[in-house]
C-alpha cells in the first residue's frame, strides 16, 4: 500500500516543481499588483481586480481554453514567444507553471494586498523625513512589514497550484513525465480498472501537502499580526 | 532661519500663515485644529502647500511659484511625531541608525553614544518598540531623528500622547536637546511647555498667525 511506484514519483517531483516554479514567478508580479491595488486609484483600476480575480470564478476549463488560444503553438502570444525567444508552453511542464500561475494568482495578491493595506502609512512617512528614499521605504519598510501576508499568499498559492487540474490539463494534456501531476494522474488512475490503491496513496499525499501549506499559512498570519504590533 | 509663507485649503478649513522664526527654538502656539500640525507637515515636506514660499537658512524647500518642491527624504530636517512612529520590525539600535543608513553617512559611535546616554536609552538597544513603554519610545523616537544629523528638528506635541508624570519625565531631555543647539519647532497647545523651551512663539488661530514674538505673547 506504502510502496510509491517511480511513476508516481514523477507525477509528485512534477507537481512540486511546477508548482514551486509557478510560485516563485508569479511573485514579483503578484506584490507590485497588490501594492497597486491597495496603494492607488486609477481609471480601470475595478477592471483590473476583476481581472485578477477571474481564475478565481471562471471553470477552469475555460481559463485552460484561454491559454491554449493564447500561449498555445499557434497563438497570438505562443507563436511570437516561440519564433523569437525559444519559450515554449504547449504540452511542456513551463505550460503546466503557466497555468498553476494563472489559477494561483487571486490566491496569492490577496494576503499580500491585505497586509500592505493593513501598514500603518505613517510610518513610511517618518521613513521619508529620516532621508528614505521612496523606493528604499518600500524596501526597509512596506516590504518588511508586509513579509508575513506575502509568505501566506505564496503558501496559498502553492496549495492551490499543486492541486490545480483543469486548465492544467486543457492547455497541457496529461503526458507523464512532462505534463502530468499529481491530479492528473489520479484522474488517469481512477480510470484504470485497478487504480484504486495508486490513487489512494497519491490523494493521501494532495491531503498531507494541502493540510500543511494552511497551517504553515496560518503560522504566518499570527507572525504578521504580532510583527505590526512591534513585539 | 526659517521662513515660511503659505496657503493651503484642506476641506472646510483654509490656512494661512506667514513667519519667519531667527529663534533657536520656535513654538508653534495653538488650540488643537488651529492648523499647527498642517503647517509642520508642510516644513517637513510631507504636505503640499497650495500656494507659498518656504525657505530654510536661505534653501528654497517649497516655491510654488518656481514649481519647486523638495520631497522630504531630501530636506535633511528631522521630524518627532506625537505617535513616536517607530518601526516596529527593528529593534531600538536599528530604529536610532535607520537616518543614517538612509542618509549614507559615516558610522559616529561616539555621537551615537552621546545620544543614547543624552537620553538614557543605552540600556533599551536590543529590545522592540512593542516592549517599551511610552515615554520611552517617544525618548528612542527623539534618539532616531537626532542621529539623521537634521539641520531642523520638528516637534508635533511629542509629549501630547503621555500623562503627566511622563510629559515631568520626558520635559528635561527636551531642554537637554535645545541647549544643544539644534534649531527646532515646537508646536504645542500647552503653554507652560512652551514657555520653558521655546525662544519665539507664532501664535496660530483657525489658520491664520494671531501673534508672533517672544515667549511674553502667551500671556
Amino acid at each position: 500500500m506504502f510502496e510509491i511506484s517511480p511513476a508516481e514519483w514523477t507525477a509528485i517531483l512534477l507537481s512540486l516543481r511546477v508548482a514551486i516554479i509557478a510560485t516563485l514567478v508569479a511573485t514579483p508580479f503578484g506584490i507590485a499588483l497588490a501594492w497597486l491595488l491597495a496603494r492607488y486609484n486609477f481609471w480601470g483600476k475595478s477592471v483590473l481586480d476583476a481581472l485578477v480575480h477571474l481564475p478565481l470564478v471562471l471553470p477552469p476549463v475555460v481559463t485552460g481554453y484561454l491559454l491554449l488560444l493564447t500561449f498555445g503553438r499557434r497563438g497570438l502570444v505562443g507563436a511570437w514567444l516561440a519564433d523569437n525567444l525559444g519559450i515554449v508552453f504547449a504540452f511542456r511542464w513551463t505550460g503546466a507553471a503557466l497555468a498553476c500561475g494563472v489559477m494561483s494568482f487571486p490566491l496569492l495578491v490577496r494576503p499580500i494586498r491585505l497586509s500592505i493595506e493593513a501598514i500603518d502609512r505613517r510610518l513610511e512617512q517618518a521613513a521619508s523625513t529620516l532621508g528614505a528614499a521612496p523606493w528604499r521605504v518600500f524596501a526597509t519598510v512596506t516590504l518588511p512589514l508586509a513579509l508575513p501576508g506575502i509568505l501566506a499568499g505564496m503558501v496559498l498559492g502553492f496549495a492551490k497550484a499543486i492541486g490545480e487540474f483543469g486548465a492544467t490539463i486543457t492547455f497541457v494534456s496529461n503526458i507523464p513525465g512532462e505534463t502530468q501531476t499529481i491530479s492528473s494522474a489520479i484522474y488517469s488512475l481512477i480510470q484504470t480498472p485497478d487504480g484504486d490503491t495508486a490513487a489512494g496513496r497519491l490523494v493521501l499525499i494532495s491531503i498531507v501537502i494541502a493540510m500543511s501549506a494552511l497551517i504553515a499559512s496560518e503560522w504566518f498570519a499570527r507572525r504578521a499580526t504580532q510583527r505590526l504590533h512591534g513585539n | 532661519m526659517l521662513r515660511v509663507d503659505v496657503t493651503k485649503q484642506l476641506g472646510d478649513f483654509s490656512l494661512q500663515a506667514a513667519f519667519e522664526s531667527q529663534g533657536r527654538v520656535t513654538g508653534l502656539f495653538g488650540a488643537s485644529g488651529a492648523g499647527k500640525s498642517s503647517l509642520i507637515n508642510m516644513i517637513a515636506g510631507l504636505l503640499r502647500p497650495d500656494r507659498g514660499i518656504i525657505a530654510l537658512d536661505g534653501e528654497v524647500l517649497d516655491d510654488t511659484s518656481a514649481g519647486i518642491h523638495i520631497p522630504p527624504h531630501r530636506r535633511r530636517i528631522g521630524y518627532v511625531f506625537q505617535d513616536a512612529r517607530l518601526f516596529p520590525h527593528l529593534d531600538v539600535r536599528q530604529n536610532l541608525d535607520y537616518g543614517r543608513r538612509m542618509n549614507k553617512l559615516a558610522q559616529d559611535p561616539a555621537q551615537q553614544k552621546r545620544v543614547t546616554d543624552l537620553l538614557d536609552i543605552g540600556h533599551q538597544l536590543d529590545r522592540r518598540p512593542g516592549q517599551l513603554s511610552g515615554g520611552e519610545r517617544q525618548r528612542v523616537a527623539l534618539g532616531r531623528a537626532l542621529l539623521s544629523k537634521p539641520r531642523l528638528l520638528l516637534m508635533d506635541e511629542p509629549l501630547g500622547s503621555l500623562d503627566e508624570g511622563r510629559k515631568i519625565e520626558i520635559l528635561p531631555y527636551l531642554v537637554r536637546l535645545r541647549d544643544e543647539g539644534i534649531p527646532m519647532v515646537y508646536v504645542s497647545h500647552d503653554a507652560a511647555e512652551l514657555r520653558q523651551l521655546a525662544t519665539q512663539i507664532v501664535m496660530l488661530k483657525q489658520g491664520r498667525v494671531t501673534a508672533l514674538g517672544g515667549v511674553k505673547v502667551l500671556t
